[in-house]
């Protein structure tokens, strides 16, 4: 009788997980710029990407690598970029992702800096982590092309 | 001995800047936390993560401080490990089971006099190919794990056939970005060839079998945000003894990374039963630091 009422209520809390987890998918599934407005659209994204310039600067791995570039030209391609990634309404100009880190040599050490210097700039902003996070897979196919693999 | 500390207090307030950039670079919470062997991973399963934040020209290492009470055992670990560019891990761990219960069964039976069992394990891990983060096929790791017990009588007495033992295990580990409810999702699985009983405190090999065996371990985390992770592991165990069956192990755990330099994990743990005693289930808490 104690083995049917655990029964009962183990497949009473898969219910309930399975709807709680339903419904939390059905919000998620909401018009595709839903990522971009929750990076503050184009204005919220520049934002993080001028932050992410200040650690940057101020990060001894990675700061050699960026000496002598065109900030405000840095800045408005990564922002198109990220707009673009992010499902809003921007293109981004700049040179091909391969092409432009080709000469770098840029080391997973320097990548990982760079990762991170990003979720910092969104934290900053107060991104929501799951908006960081979908931001961040977005990203994830410049891997291979950014460390020229 | 004031004026030294005062000394080294004073230069390690200079180089903290320098430290903290020093601590290595791989993103937080990604060397995963030592387990009972000494490896990376979570409580009780090597991932294929390194320890440590180092990432490929950085060195790195931990140190960790663990301690099971299940209801008839204790089991308590101290660990350490360093990290060469994340492409080799090596580690070392010292465990010490206390027998609290089977004090009297071991006397009373056996006649023996032992109320704890040491056992030393020395771990690699190579990174084979791959990153957890941003590969898309993930991270492989392969590692070996020598285990050497220090009080073979006990283990003897009950059939173990020898006291020291090499596990070798092949790791894939993968990192899912807003894989549920956006959040991101850790997978591990390991396969290990083992001959260890009750992971090598009751000795090696024994008279039901001798030699090894490839066993499935598993584990799932889900990242609430980066500084939280939840999840459950599971570790198919080999049944070598005639003396008493041998259970596979389980947890639900909680880790906490607040930052690079600090991982605090707690765990809800079942062994099965061991070594006669039945159904083992307690808490695992776990202090690992990093630099």
């Amino acid at each position: 009788m104690g083995l049917t009422n655990r029964y009962a209520t183990l497949s009473a809390l898969l219910m309930m997980l399975t709807l709680l987890l339903g419904g939390c998918q059905s919000l998620n599934t909401e018009p595709e710029n839903s990522l971009y407005q929750q990076l503050g659209e184009r204005e919220g994204i520049a934002n993080v990407v001028e932050d992410l310039l200040y650690l940057i600067v101020e990060d001894e791995r990675i700061n050699q690598q960026f000496k002598g570039m065109d900030v405000a030209q840095f800045h408005r391609n990564l922002t198109d970029q990220l707009c673009e990634l992010s499902g809003g309404p921007c293109a981004y100009s700049g040179r091909e992702m391969r092409e432009l880190h080709a000469d770098m040599a840029i080391t997973d050490t320097q990548f990982n800096a760079l990762a991170e210097n990003l979720i910092l700039a969104m934290e900053q902003n107060d991104i929501p982590t799951g908006a960081q996070n979908r931001l961040i897979k977005q990203l994830l196919p410049l891997y291979p092309d950014i460390r020229n693999l | 001995m004031t004026a030294r500390r005062l000394v080294t207090l004073t230069i390690a307030l200079l180089v903290v800047p320098a430290a903290m950039a020093d601590i290595g670079s791989r993103i937080w919470a990604t060397g995963g936390v030592t387990t009972i062997e000494g490896s990376a991973g979570g409580g009780l399963v090597p991932w294929a993560l390194l320890g440590s934040y180092a990432s490929d020209e950085e060195w790195g290492g931990t140190v960790a401080l663990g301690r099971a009470e299940v209801d008839d055992y204790s089991l308590s670990v101290t660990g350490a490990g360093l990290n060469w560019n994340n492409r080799l891990e090596i580690t070392v761990a010292q465990q010490t089971l206390d027998l609290d219960s089977l004090v009297f069964t071991l006397k009373d039976g056996f006649g023996l006099e032992q109320d704890e069992l040491n056992q030393d394990i020395f771990g690699a891990k190579i990174r084979l190919v791959g990153d957890v983060l941003y590969s898309p096929w993930g991270q492989w790791s392969a590692g070996v794990q020598y285990k050497r017990q220090r009080d073979f009588t006990v283990p003897s007495a009950i059939g173990a056939r020898d006291d020291s033992g090499t596990d070798v295990y092949v790791s894939g580990s993968k990192l899912f970005f807003a894989a549920v409810m956006e959040r991101n999702l850790l997978v591990n699985l390991t396969a290990r060839a083992t001959r260890a009983n009750q992971g090598g405190l009751l000795g090696f090999g024994g008279d039901r079998n001798n030699s090894h065996e490839l066993m499935m371990e598993g584990s799932v985390g889900l990242f609430l945000n980066r500084q939280w992770l939840v999840g459950a592991e599971y570790r198919q165990k080999p049944d070598n003894l005639g003396f008493a069956t041998e259970d596979d192990w389980w947890d639900l755990f909680v880790a906490w990374v607040p930052d690079r330099r600090l991982a605090v994990t707690g765990a809800l743990v079942n062994l099965g039963d061991v070594a006669t005693l039945e159904d083992q289930q307690g808490l695992y808490l776990s202090l690992q630091g990093s630099f």
